[in-house]
């Protein structure tokens, strides 16, 4: 008795979460997008994509996390279209046969940002690799990402660049904090301490505190984004029509001019940089 | 200091101007967690009610087991749930990752336990009360489940509330298996996330204040069904 019970019961539960959760209205065109948090945070994302969906009627919906969630994520076709920045993963995926028809869409940049009274007195220098030299030298605490995302792997190719493999165990002015870039950002508030950041972030940031930029506008810290299809022969669920047209306009004219638009306090986040042979 | 009393002001204004934006994660954060304790109470309270009342091979390993659980991580749970509606996963053919669907599900395993362990005690002591009484009366403990759980309606009350505290508290699964995106799976916690992240501390802090308001509500108004209740008996 208590098992038909039982078995009552569940089926009645399934039976509410169908009633309750099925989304309600006609089945509108949408397309799922798996990105980084700098898009996201940024509010690039919330500016470009409405200009799509009222175009062409499909609705894009961004699931924002760090870089290599987002690659993990293409991997199990858990999204139509991803948009990341670290290339050498990109073309990983695409080897593995999980990404197809990548395209490069805009740069932004990363930046040092680094507590005014400047203990390390990297400020002034446009060296990023030397400004992270001194940051060792001084013995300043340094937060890292720590979380294998783009904007991480981007500043562990600075360090190796720099000579320097810091690890958070043996170095302990160096910080993996583990987390997004906006939390890392909270951290180094906090801790008045030096980080990388892309300017995105930094720019929509509102919890600044002692914080300001230091180093910026050296080429090793130009952040290469990269749009691709998740591949409709391997996960046969990919809404690949929908994507396509989703890829297409963002790199469109219309698409990139749009892009080079998009201003936070002024300042121009993203270049937009698609050149019709450039992709890979 | 200043930036909680800032942040206090923001939340008065978030609620009287009734963003419709703002309208919209609070709806979808109740329709995740009451679904989700629904379904928790649908499925805890016979099945703590079973554990209490019948003796089979097992049951203390059972008894642990459903308390341990009670301290599962959400980001745990959203992790397992994640591997299982992954497009990779067992049930990807459901599409159901990314979905207020996905949610319901990862807070209806966390808060199962909470409702099941604590109706297993309730019904237990009820049991060593009134057992000798009704099997004096020819109630087998088949029977004695339901007589149980009714009698202890009110006690289990809390237990279910307890249950939807946790479900409205916890952002980890939720964002794992939401994907915070907006208009879609975007809930009060996922949002607050997303603002602290931002460093927009004060208007987290608001929302924060917002879930806080809508908890209250949400356990007085059960306060007062249950007093309504006692009086209307006695």
């Amino acid at each position: 008795m208590t098992l038909a019970s039982l078995l009552r019961a569940g089926l009645a539960a399934l039976l509410l979460t169908a009633t309750f959760a099925s989304p309600g209205g006609a089945q509108e065109r949408s397309v799922r997008m798996l990105s980084t948090t700098s898009t996201e945070n940024s509010g690039l994302l919330s500016y470009l994509l409405p200009i799509f969906e009222s175009k062409t009627g499909i609705r894009v919906h961004v699931v924002a996390v760090g870089t290599g969630q987002a690659l993990r994520g293409a991997r199990n076709g858990d999204a139509d279209v991803l948009m990341v920045h670290d290339k050498a993963s990109e073309l990983k995926l695409i080897a593995d046969g999980h990404g197809i028809e990548r395209r490069e869409v805009m740069y932004n940049d990363f930046v040092i940002v680094g507590p005014r009274d400047d203990p390390a007195k990297i400020g002034g220098t446009n060296d990023a690799i030397s400004a992270l030299q001194m940051i060792k030298k001084s013995g300043a605490v340094f937060v890292s990402r720590g979380d294998d995302s783009g904007t991480h792997k981007a500043e562990r190719r600075l360090w190796r660049a720099a000579g320097i493999e810091p690890e958070g165990r043996s170095d302990p002015w160096y910080r993996e904090a583990g987390s997004g870039m906006g939390a890392t950002l909270n951290i180094a508030a906090g801790m008045n301490a030096y980080t990388l950041t892309d300017r995105g972030t930094w720019l929509s940031f509102r919890n600044r505190r002692d914080l300001e930029i230091l180093v910026e506008g050296d080429p090793p810290l130009f952040n290469q984004y990269g749009i691709m299809l998740v591949n409709p022969a391997k996960h046969p669920h990919v809404k690949a029509k929908e994507a396509r047209a989703l890829i297409d306009w963002i790199t469109s004219p219309e698409g990139q001019r749009a892009i080079g638009k998009f201003t936070v306090e002024g300042r121009v986040l993203f270049i937009p940089n698609f050149r019709a042979k450039g992709g890979s | 200091m200043s930036e909680i009393w800032s942040a206090l002001g923001k939340a008065m204004v978030l609620i009287a101007d009734f963003d419709p934006d703002l309208v919209e994660i609070i709806g979808l954060s109740l329709r995740v967690s009451l679904t989700a304790v629904l379904i928790a109470a649908v499925i805890g309270l016979p099945v703590g009610a079973a554990v209490a009342l019948f003796r089979f091979p097992g049951r203390p390993v059972l008894v642990v087991l459903i308390n341990a659980l009670m301290g599962l991580p959400p980001v745990v749970v959203g992790l397992i749930v994640y591997l299982l509606l992954s497009r990779a996963g067992p049930f990807g053919v459901f599409n159901l990752l990314y979905s207020p669907t996905a949610m319901i599900i990862a807070q209806a395993i966390l808060i199962g336990p909470i409702v099941a362990a604590l109706t297993r005690q309730t019904v237990e002591d009820l049991w060593q009360e009134y057992g000798e009484q009704l099997t004096s009366f020819g109630v087998g403990p088949g029977r004695a489940v339901w007589t149980l759980l009714w009698d202890g309606r009110f006690s289990l009350l809390t237990g279910v509330l307890a249950g939807f505290g946790r479900a409205s508290a916890e952002v980890g699964a939720v964002m794992i298996v939401g994907g915070n995106i907006d208009h879609l799976t975007r809930v009060m916690t996922t949002s607050i996330a997303l603002e602290t992240s931002k460093g927009n501390l004060e208007i987290a802090l608001a929302l924060g204040i917002i879930l806080l308001i809508i908890a209250l509500g949400i356990n007085a108004s059960a306060y007062a069904i249950r007093d309504v209740a006692y009086r209307t008996e006695s």
